[in-house]
């Protein structure tokens, strides 16, 4: 066995769990698919005294309707919500992005929540609920409260949870049915992380862009919302909008790194050159990059 | 450290154990009951050679702690064949198109390509089958040969 020992609870509710983590002293670690963590625990980068399994625990699985929007419980496995009716109909843009994530063997059990509570700054995932506009509830014994994904991420693989705190919930906000999904991502094979990936929703009244949410992975420390293109496309009739111009203020919230995949530089442009053909097709504009 | 006592089922078969929490479920599969049909290598899931059905769920059992799977139906590569010896049609597709080559990772891909052809409805089933080997590494690169068994497998079932 390659991880160092742990104690494992198997919480059967939210209360419990919460207790445990409390009780445990930011020395536990929850898991909920665990296709990330057990990695890191085998590699013994995590090495928790606790590892506290939500798999249990029936309230943090599947999706509802709720006032204002959808309800993803962070336990349900990427495979459910893939072949979830609620969000095929009402949210492509998520079942588009979750599609990309990891492989069809990983999304077996691998969980929604959990992909959105690690904060890989090039996954799908994180990048969607904040482009999305979506908001996280978190609790705890010291009680509840949300954040908006936008303000969730602090770095890499660093969020606002406190050591004591579950995610127990993803709230995504009403986007109207018939949303157009922007989506393009570079990978070097299939289920890699991203170099350099984009996600969003745009909203169409009368030939003008109404609303827009767009988010970039593998673009920076976190995901990150691109608002300046947001703003500048809100408002916009479709012939006003040139794709290239918008794909330069897409990038201009980008904060992206060198590793030995790619330079900041390649991501920058190929960032840059994606957006605008995904613009472009989303809109059936004619000047493709 | 915790220890647990599990009892669980691999291809038919009742079993029961104590496991040490941080035990993988590939290596308990391995280790304690001797189901070596099942291939741990990368054991961080990177290469899916350790993939088996959870429930009849294609998960890596590298990815799993034999604790979690406490109450499931397990079925490796041993339970793919008919009692009697017949193959199941992924394994004589891949016999039939030398769709292996060491055979290190076949096990994985077998159970992988198993609960595709299994799971697949309408047609696509050599699309669905190819999009979900992209979760298999084969370092032979045999690679060929496994799409002729897909091949074969989508044709036979069109």
């Amino acid at each position: 066995m390659k991880p160092a020992p742990f104690d494992y609870v198997r919480p059967s509710s939210v209360e419990e769990a919460c207790r445990v983590l409390a009780e445990a002293g930011g020395g536990a670690t929850v898991i909920a698919g665990g296709q990330t963590l057990m990695p890191l625990l085998a590699l013994r980068m995590s090495q928790p005294f606790v590892l506290v399994d939500i798999n249990g625990i029936a309230a943090l699985k599947g999706v509802t309707r709720v006032e204002g929007g959808i309800r993803v419980g962070p336990a349900t496995r990427q495979a459910d919500a893939l072949r979830d009716a609620t969000l095929a109909r009402h949210l492509p843009v998520f079942v588009t992005a979750l599609g990309h994530v990891g492989h069809y063997q990983t999304r077996n059990r691998g969980t929604v929540g959990g992909s959105i509570a690690l904060g890989e700054p090039a996954a799908e995932m994180p990048a969607t609920a904040v482009a999305l506009g979506a908001r996280v509830e978190i609790a705890s014994v010291r009680g509840t409260r949300t954040v908006p994904a936008d303000e969730f991420y602090l770095g890499p693989y660093m969020t606002v949870l406190e050591p004591d705190e579950l995610v127990t919930g993803v709230v995504y906000p009403d986007w109207p049915d018939g949303h157009l999904v922007l989506f393009r991502e570079v990978a070097q094979r299939p289920g890699d992380f991203a170099l350099v990936g984009l996600v969003g929703a745009l909203v169409l009244e009368g030939g003008t862009v109404s609303r827009a949410g767009i988010g970039w992975f593998g673009m920076g420390p976190t995901p990150i919302r691109a608002r300046q293109v947001e703003a500048a496309l809100v408002g916009t009739a479709l012939d006003r909008i040139d794709p290239q111009t918008m794909a330069r203020l897409a990038i201009a919230d980008t904060a992206p790194f060198d590793d030995h995949h790619a330079s900041a530089e390649y991501r920058r442009t190929v960032g840059a050159r994606i957006f605008a053909r995904a613009l472009a097709e989303t809109l059936d504009l004619r000047s493709a990059a | 450290m915790s220890e647990h006592r599990i009892d669980l089922t691999v291809n038919g078969h009742r079993h029961s154990a104590r496991v040490e929490a941080r035990t993988g479920l590939g290596e308990f599969l391995r280790d304690t009951l001797g189901y070596t049909g099942t291939h741990l290598a990368c054991e961080h899931g990177v290469c899916g050679a350790c993939t088996v059905l959870v429930d009849g769920v294609a998960m890596r059992s590298c990815l799993m702690l034999a604790v979690q799977a406490d109450g499931a139906e397990l079925t490796t590569v041993e339970g793919l064949a008919a009692p009697d010896g017949t193959l199941h049609p992924v394994q004589q597709a891949l016999k039939d198109n030398f769709g292996l080559q060491c055979g290190f990772c076949t096990p994985g891909v077998a159970m992988t390509l198993a609960a595709v052809t299994r799971d697949h409805e309408g047609p696509g089933l050599e699309e669905a089958l190819t999009k979900a080997m992209s979760g298999h590494l084969c370092r032979c690169t045999g690679y060929q040969g496994i799409r002729r068994a897909i091949r074969q497998l989508a044709g036979a079932s069109a």
